[in-house]
């Protein structure tokens, strides 16, 4: 193997995190306030997905893909908000039964997809100025996976600076760290979660926006990185997006890194045995939240 | 709360008597097919009553069972596709995949002895195994459901890539006797159902034991408050890994009895979205309940053969609508509602629990 | 919490009542439609992931059998049609399998398409001694007597496409396919064949089935610099592969692929610009130009619409449910065995993919066609081979000195 083929690799593997941190993102944000996985955050991503064919479809030439992402940001995380409000505040305090609620709601929203738009699945065509290749030290580079890159870190860069310097973002910090405190202190608690969840269904739209320009948006689609995204957060520790970010370029290079040597197929079992061995060393991930509570 | 039920022969106790004896005399009353639907049922109900032991007592809701299913279920094919060869021919799917010398793990299971053993060992193993890493670093809850459905994500993966040693997204299928009898025979047919039935009313009274032992003390005491009997000088560690493992075994005894019935095991059977529906006939039949967890296999089951055939997109709807139910309104399943099992969770526990819940949430 | 309870018990006591009803309500349709119909089993996945290929078969099997019954049935009587949902899961498949023949008495089944599905229902018409009517290419190595295989073997799809490739000058082959059974065995004896002949393997890869990250797939293809790309992909794998390279700068005229599943439902649903210009190789294509194919065009779109279009998989549904009669007919009864004896000893008889017969070994007799994409996602015949092909379970290269004989 020569060594630009490794170079490409390891380009590969940052292209993949920026896919899992933007899939991710949502569930560690709300795994950190709640301790709750909504399974149904694949289907949030395809929703984003189909928003984003309906919106360029609308909305075509260079534009339509910034224009998709406004609404799939505003579709996902209005959709999120209503999965807050209607199911997972009810069941905040069984972790467990949340997972499979959840489930059952992805189950319906795939079915839904199937009726809507057909099992067919539809294709996003990106605009024209993605549409070629760069060449950087002698690295043919696609423009759609560099976008996808840079997507990713002007989210989490978003991010950081809605959680620093709003109001809002004070009072998740205030009950990310002592939620009876904040409560106490007359943070709403109830809707400080909504509207991390809703936020980080929005982020996951945009996640869907940018799957629809590497592959198919059919129902499924949101399953196909869905179950990796889990492990991502499982990996980063107890909600921590930093950990969640370490943890997805982990998980990326690892993948890519591995395909020198085996198989897609392969790679994702040594991917598994990979987090199982480093919860060996650091069961509480990479970033572990120091607590002094007791049951976490 | 409740009052504790009484110990007299009471109506239900006669009903599931009577059911008994009907699923007993069945093979004389009903179809060869419906037989054959019923015993295929009641083998993945070992799989359901797994359940109950590890999540609804040991309060671990495992997302990927379906691997220790396919463990048992390849075991008991291996042998099968074995037992049909002669000396020195391979599986037809080994030649077709360019595979030319039988692999010493398939070797091991040409007799029938090792392959009963296999059954029980292999599942078993792997999970004291598994869940020993896992629950030595107090691995639990959430993570832990997220962690086993990769794991039966990886375990159909490569199950499906390894296709000259495994026979690949096709499975293993095509077989034709087991330790010399003819399974195409209506004689074997029956003599499998009972079989299978035996062993399901055998793990009900094993497992009642088990959850009123000791053990099963200690299990919901890990459950309910893992620091608690921490302090009291009890690591709960090893009751969730027995629990795991026992349930495992289990699972993989159902996984055997079902590639029996069904004629073939294959990755689809294994993954992500078959585990997680055994979760839900667990959930609909009773999480506490080893007869809720018999029930709701069965009952979801049908629905899903009558169902899917007549209106197949209806079965997702119902089957999602199925998990929000169950679980937003019904977290004891049918068995709280026709409630009957000594081990259902007394009404104080539950609300101890959700405080305690809430306080660890909160 | 007592309130809780109530609506608790009341949901239990609703859902309870439901699935009850839900499994008892099915009351047995054996006797609708008059004792005098002949019964035949169609036997696809109506949910799950392989519902959005099998339901078009489902359709023009079904289309057959109506276009039959209109014409006054089979020896007489009409074909009363019992459909059945495999869902994608191949113990549904054996289960639904033995319903139809055990309980619905099903005189014969049109069904499978995943070689899973058919694996598993192999064994249920073995022992129960019915005809399965099996419609997709696959990758051979099987010879049941009580299977027809309309669909191609290897050697009428796989090697004609090499033969092609051979033609037009290609030297290094790279082999990529989603992974299960089909791709990795097509592959095996492409290998074979590229060995023998002294030309280039110059790599293999396989995706898992629905996976869409290719980036590393596409790192290799750019680093072996193969002439041509064999793809056996599947399904929504497709959209993904020709996405990313033609990201990476890798359009099918930079490097050409040549597909084994993507037909022109598969290139409609992926948007015909995405592989314009690329090769796929089949016995059918919807521009094959006959006075059969121009009926059944006509009929399926007046039946699903002026945009539906037909495939290779569809054809064979449809011609299977024509074969049959014809067995049928010639056998003058429907017992399995004696319509199988006639199915192999048919002449041969006009159907949308040409004039054709079953071999002696349950396999159709038919001709391989390359298309080129065009930007309507239909394809161009480019190339066709000499003449029909016999089929041939067993490449002799790849699986010597097996043959398969139904007697």
């Amino acid at each position: 193997m020569d060594l630009g083929f490794i170079i490409g690799q390891v380009f590969n593997g940052f292209s993949v995190a920026s896919i899992y941190i933007l899939a991710a993102l949502g569930l560690a944000l709300s795994f950190g306030l709640m301790r709750v996985i909504n399974m149904a955050h694949g289907e949030i991503l395809m929703v984003g997905s189909y928003v984003a064919y309906l919106t360029i479809a609308l909305v075509p030439g260079p534009l339509g893909i910034f224009a998709a992402m406004i609404a799939a940001f505003a579709v996902a995380g209005l959709l999120g908000g209503v999965l807050e409000v209607t199911l997972v505040s009810r069941l905040t305090s069984r972790p467990l039964d949340t997972l499979l609620a959840t489930w059952g709601v992805s189950l319906i929203l795939q079915q839904a997809a199937r009726d809507i738009f057909g099992a067919t699945g539809v294709s996003v065509t990106a605009p024209a100025w993605l549409d070629h290749t760069i060449l950087i030290g002698g690295q043919t580079l696609p423009v759609t996976r560099l976008f996808i890159m840079a997507v990713a870190v002007a989210v989490l860069g978003g991010l950081a600076a809605f959680l620093r310097s709003t109001r809002i973002g004070l009072l998740v910090r205030a009950v990310n760290q002592d939620r009876p405190t904040a409560a106490a202190m007359g943070v709403d608690v109830r809707r400080v979660d909504a509207a991390i969840f809703a936020l980080g269904s929005g982020v996951a739209g945009i996640g869907g926006v940018v799957l629809a320009l590497l592959g198919p948006v059919t129902p499924n689609v949101g399953q196909s990185y869905i179950v990796t995204a889990f492990l991502v957060v499982v990996l980063g520790g107890l909600g921590s997006t930093l950990g969640m970010t370490i943890a997805a370029l982990m998980i990326g290079l690892f993948m890519a890194l591995s395909q020198i040597f085996v198989d897609v197929s392969l790679a994702q079992v040594l991917s598994l045995l990979f987090v199982i061995l480093f919860l060996q060393f650091r069961p509480q991930g990479v970033i572990a939240v120091r607590s002094r509570a007791l049951d976490e | 709360m409740s009052p504790p039920p009484s110990r007299t022969l009471d109506p239900k106790a006669a009903i599931w008597l009577a059911a008994l004896l009907l699923a007993i005399i069945a093979p004389f009353i009903v179809s060869a097919y419906n037989l054959n639907l019923i015993g295929r049922f009641l083998a993945l109900s070992l799989t359901g009553m797994g359940l109950v032991l590890l999540w609804g007592e040991g309060g671990v809701l495992s997302l990927g069972q379906g691997v220790f299913f396919g463990l048992g279920g390849y075991v008991l094919a291996m042998h099968l596709k074995m037992a049909d060869l002669g000396q020195g021919e391979l599986p037809d799917f080994m030649t077709w995949s360019g595979v030319t010398k039988l692999p010493v793990w398939w070797a091991i299971f040409r007799s029938p002895v090792t392959a009963m053993l296999g059954i029980l060992i292999v599942p078993t193993a792997f999970a004291v195994l598994f869940s020993w890493l896992m629950f030595r670093r107090r691995i639990g809850g959430t993570y832990f459901a997220l962690i086993t459905q990769a794991l039966g994500l990886a375990f159909a993966t490569l199950l499906i890539s390894q296709q000259g040693l495994t026979g690949g997204f096709n499975g293993l299928t095509d077989y034709h006797t087991l330790f010399g009898l003819n399974l195409n025979l209506p004689s074997t047919t029956r003599a499998l159902y009972w079989l299978t039935l035996l062993l399901v009313v055998l793990a009900y009274f094993g497992l009642r034991w088990l959850l009123a032992s000791r053990f099963g003390t200690m299990l919901r005491a890990a459950r309910d408050g893992s620091n608690r009997i921490r302090f009291l000088g009890y690591d709960p560690g090893p009751y969730k890994v027995v629990a795991f493992s026992v349930a495992a075994m289990l699972t993989g005894v159902s996984g055997a009895l079902f590639t029996l019935h069904a004629g073939v095991i294959s990755p689809a059977l294994v993954g992500v979205v078959p585990s997680i529906e055994m979760v839900i006939w667990v959930a609909i039949g009773g999480r506490y309940s080893v007869l809720g967890a018999i029930a709701g296999t069965l009952i979801v089951n049908f629905a899903k053969d009558k169902i899917s055939t007549a209106l197949p997109e209806l079965w997702l709807y119902a089957l999602g609508g199925l998990f929000i139910l169950a679980v937003t309104a019904l977290p004891n399943g049918l068995a709280g509602f026709f409630g009957s099992d000594r081990w259902k969770r007394p009404a104080l526990d539950e609300t101890l629990a959700r405080w305690r819940a809430r306080k660890a949430v909160s | 919490m007592d309130r809780g309870f109530k609506t608790g018990r009341l949901l239990a006591a609703v859902l309870a009542a439901s699935t009850m009803l839900a499994g008892c309500s099915k009351a047995p349709d054996t006797s609708a439609g008059g004792g005098d119909d002949i019964k035949v089993g169609i036997l696809h996945s109506l949910s799950g992931t392989m519902a959005i290929s099998e339901v078009t078969v489902k359709n023009s099997t079904q289309m057959a059998i109506d276009e039959i019954n209109g014409g006054g049935g089979v020896m007489g009587k009409k074909i009363d049609a019992v459909v059945e949902d495999g869902a994608s899961d191949p113990a549904i498949f054996a289960q639904k399998a033995a319903k139809l023949i055990e309980s619905d008495k099903v005189a014969t089944v049109f069904g499978g398409w995943t070689s899973s599905s058919r694996k598993a229902m192999l064994p249920v018409f073995e022992k129960d001694a019915n005809l399965l009517w099996y419609p997709v290419q696959f990758e051979g190595n099987e010879c049941s007597p009580n299977i027809m295989y309309s669909g191609a073997q290897p050697n009428q799809q796989i090697l004609p496409a090499y033969d092609w490739a051979k033609e037009k000058g290609y030297k290094r082959f790279f082999l990529v396919g989603s992974d299960y059974v089909f791709p990795r065995t097509a592959n095996l004896i492409l290998k074979k064949h590229i060995e023998a002949d002294k030309l280039t393997m110059t790599g293999e890869e396989y995706q898992p089935m629905g996976g869409t990250d290719f980036s590393g797939v596409v790192a290799k293809i750019r680093a072996a610099k193969p002439d041509v790309i064999f793809s056996t992909l599947n399904g929504d794998s497709n959209v993904a592969f020709f996405k990313q390279m033609a990201a990476a700068g890798m359009k099918s005229d930079v490097i050409p692929v040549m597909s084994f599943s993507i037909g022109e439902q598969e290139a409609q649903a992926m948007g015909p610009a995405l592989i314009e210009g690329s090769y796929a190789g089949w016995n059918y294509f919807q521009t094959v130009d006959n006075p059969e194919n121009a009926k059944f065009i006509a009929a399926y779109k007046a039946k699903f619409g002026a945009d539906a279009v037909t495939t290779d998989p569809m054809v064979h549904g449809y011609l299977d449910v024509y074969m049959w009669k014809a067995a049928v007919e010639k056998a003058g009864s429907t017992d399995p065995a004696k319509v199988r004896a006639a199915a192999v000893t048919l002449n041969a008889i006009p159907t949308p993919l040409g004039t054709v017969k079953f071999a002696a070994n349950n396999s159709l007799v038919q001709t391989g066609y390359i298309g080129q994409a065009d930007p309507k996602g239909q394809f161009k015949i480019l190339w066709t081979s000499k003449g029909m092909i016999d089929p041939n379970p067993y490449d002799p290269l790849a699986f010597p000195g097996k043959t398969c004989t139904i007697s």
